[in-house]
């Protein structure tokens, strides 16, 4: 079946199986490869992406869910060379080991901060419920998205 | 991990779902948010034929003030249901449950009809609305039937709908902001609960749910008895286990998850001020 979706700002359009998961499209039709399998049971969150703006895990979702949607993958933060608030923050605060887990995290957290712009330790904790870190490097990554918000909210 | 091959076939009526039902019968699964079957398929557990996506059928999606109830369209998003002004002043208890199923990124795409229609006795909301004596409306080709919760889980992932019919809603009776606590019980944040309890006072009584004690959600009717006849929330909660068959699996034993009801009743009795 023919899809076509709009990822990262650019026109994708394919021909794809029915059963194409949206995290194989990205990384195998669309050859962004940012986005990682880890799991592969909606259980880690690594495969986290943004479907119209909202977190969702694009290894338990149909490529044909997302046709017409509009996909932002970690590939699609940045402005040119400048760092999204988000991957500035996990740099400057140390927000990641091995990196694994490091695009879903970014990802989660992005959908989060939109949510709860000014989030307590408490709300970024549960909020990334949905994401593991095998390194268990979560207090830099709460850290990380902490600051994130903090830096948003002093520049509005 | 991939699904079988299937026929994906993508709706925008609720006329046309039902027709895709009919033709295509029990060869055919109807596709919501897909946070319950997606994952069945990749496992190879589940291999329909025919994907019927409803997941865009907008209409479905609402929460609405129906005078003595909540009335709640079947593919209404966890994340809508837990952000809802109607739900957390007339079902408090529903919205409360809704912030409880799985993850942010499971919320954004899940739905209440899924949920229901799934008939996985370890989800949260199908116990919430066995308490709350929530009616399910299904729609087939005959037309329109309503189902009481209490007699639509027939057994694991087994319930009242036909292989042709679709929920289109679910009504709540309406129960207040406040009276309640769901105390959910497992090993990861996001995971589904190895047991949970929920307890409700609604109209001077008070309602306790259980989660994954048995193939379908049941009520903790022995705690309702107790309570009614003036027995203490911690002696009422020692009746939880009555009745049940909690599934032993590799989280669990049937013991523990007896003796879990037992605390859980208890915690969610006391927290929800009976």
């Amino acid at each position: 079946m023919r899809i076509a979706m709009t990822v990262n700002g650019a026109v994708q359009e394919h021909d794809v199986e029915a059963r194409t998961l949206l995290v194989q499209y990205l990384r195998e039709a669309c050859e962004l490869t940012g986005t990682k399998v880890g799991c592969d049971t909606s259980s880690c969150g690594a495969c986290t992406v943004l479907l119209d703006g909202e977190s969702v895990k694009s290894c338990t979702m149909l490529a044909a869910q997302a046709d017409g949607a509009s996909i932002t993958t970690i590939e699609g933060l940045a402005t040119g060379d400048e760092l999204h608030p988000v991957q500035r923050a996990f740099h400057e605060h140390h927000g990641l080991q091995c990196g694994f887990c490091t695009a879903g995290m970014v990802m989660a957290a992005v959908s989060l901060l939109e949510e709860i712009p000014n989030p307590s330790e408490r709300d970024v904790r549960l909020g990334l419920e949905g994401n593991l870190c095998r390194c268990t490097g979560y207090h830099n990554i709460v850290q990380a998205v902490l600051a994130a918000a903090g830096a948003a909210g002093s520049t509005t | 991990m991939i699904p079988a091959a299937f026929q994906y076939q993508r709706v925008d009526s609720l006329d046309g779902a039902i027709a895709a039902l009919t033709e295509h019968g029990d060869d055919a699964k109807l596709l919501a948010g897909g946070m319950s079957l997606l994952p069945l398929m990749k496992l190879r557990l589940a291999t329909p034929t025919v994907l019927v996506d409803v997941g865009r059928l907008r209409d479905l999606s609402y929460v609405r003030d129906a005078g003595d109830h909540v009335a709640v369209g079947a593919l209404t998003r966890h994340r809508d249901l837990e952000t809802d002004g109607v739900l957390a002043a007339h079902c408090g208890v529903l919205r409360a449950v809704a912030a409880q199923v799985g993850d942010n990124q499971v919320r954004h795409r899940g739905t209440i009809g899924g949920s229901v229609a799934h008939g996985d006795p370890a989800s949260d909301l199908p116990a919430a609305l066995v308490a709350l004596d929530a009616t399910f409306v299904a729609r087939g080709p005959a037309g329109e039937r309503t189902i009481a919760a209490t007699e639509f889980f027939h057994g694991f992932l087994e319930t009242a709908l036909g292989a042709d019919e679709l929920l289109t809603e679910i009504r709540v009776p309406k129960c207040g902001p406040a009276g309640f606590a769901y105390e959910k019980f497992n090993r990861r944040a996001q995971d589904w609960a190895i047991v949970g309890a929920l307890a409700a006072r609604v109209d001077g009584s008070t309602r306790v749910a259980l989660v994954n004690m048995g193939s379908v959600p049941v009520r903790a009717s022995a705690v309702e008895r107790a309570l009614a006849s003036g027995a203490s929330p911690s002696d009422a909660a020692q009746h939880a286990a009555e009745g049940t068959e909690a599934p032993a699996d590799l989280n669990a034993s049937s013991e523990y998850r007896e003796h879990l009801a037992r605390v859980l009743t208890r915690r969610a009795l006391e927290a929800a001020g009976v």
